[in-house]
């Protein structure tokens, strides 16, 4: 598809597929500690709302590496996180992440992304939405 | 009213939160590298910067992502964040200085209802926003 001076990249029956769980990830004392100090986070009983990307790190790169996008092409547009319950360490999480939506925009494509968090017990803890934009080639 | 920090049940409506100014260093950028994973060479090296069109090394847009909700929990004392939602809207240049750069994030307390405080919050650095209708929701 041939957009502007930009081709676009990723084929639209992505959208609605739901990649293979990553996980689960062990969430510990000591890596929710580094995590706080890396960003001045001061209470120790809460962690962090964005230490998921902790977790959703893997599942993008997997994500990734099936849709041949190119990291080097992507710019992060927009991130949110929303919460069932807290984390807490202890918890061991597995990641699942869906492609919810797929814009072409100026050979540009605006993926949204969906990961939720469940628990050992399959509840939803929590869920990163992430909105990635890949830049076309110059035609 | 100005507020800086205390019980936000007490929180109304239009109540604005204290400015909060952070200091972003090389250092800083490389322990959140090593904290988050993202090793992307954007935040820790000027040649790849330079070479990718960018003004320098920029910080993770998680990292400011990440001083946003530090803001927020410092207003609150702690209390639970169930929403934060940001646009990265322009980047943050990190000179390889001992000051680095600061990111400076305000709040404005914009509804409290059903024991749930939503704070809409602007993040600026050199007097530019960063992030774009950043917004948090706050249980009480």
């Amino acid at each position: 598809m041939l957009v502007a001076d930009r081709v676009a990249a990723v084929d639209s029956s992505i959208v609605g597929r739901e990649f293979p769980p990553v996980g689960p990830y062990l969430v510990s004392a000591e890596k929710v500690r580094e995590f706080a100090t890396a960003i001045g986070w001061e209470y120790a009983d809460q962690v962090p709302p964005t230490f998921p990307i902790v977790l959703a790190g893997a599942s993008m790169n997997a994500f990734l590496a099936e849709s041949g996008l190119e990291l080097s092409r992507i710019v992060h547009g927009e991130q949110r996180f929303s919460f069932q319950r807290p984390i807490v360490p202890g918890d061991a999480l597995t990641s699942t992440l869906t492609v919810a939506s797929l814009r072409q925009m100026g050979g540009n494509d605006i993926i949204g992304t969906t990961t939720a968090f469940t628990d050992t017990t399959g509840a939803l803890v929590g869920t990163a939405s992430a909105t990635l934009i890949h830049r076309g080639e110059q035609a | 009213m100005t507020i800086s920090t205390g019980s936000i049940n007490d929180w109304r409506a239009g109540d604005v939160l204290e400015p909060q100014h952070y200091p972003v260093t090389r250092a800083d950028l490389v322990r959140y590298a090593g904290a988050s994973g993202d090793f992307n060479p954007i935040h820790w090296s000027d040649r790849i910067a330079g070479a990718v069109g960018l003004p320098g090394v920029i910080a993770h847009g998680m990292l400011t992502m990440g001083l946003t909700s530090r803001a927020v929990a410092t207003w609150t004392g702690g209390a639970p964040i169930v929403d934060l939602g940001v646009r990265f809207t322009s980047m943050v240049v990190v000179p390889d200085t001992d000051e680095g750069t600061i990111v400076t994030i305000g709040g404005t307390v914009k509804s409290v209802e059903d024991g749930l405080v939503k704070i809409a919050l602007q993040v600026t650095c050199d007097g530019q926003k960063v992030l774009g209708n950043p917004t948090a929701v706050v249980r009480g």
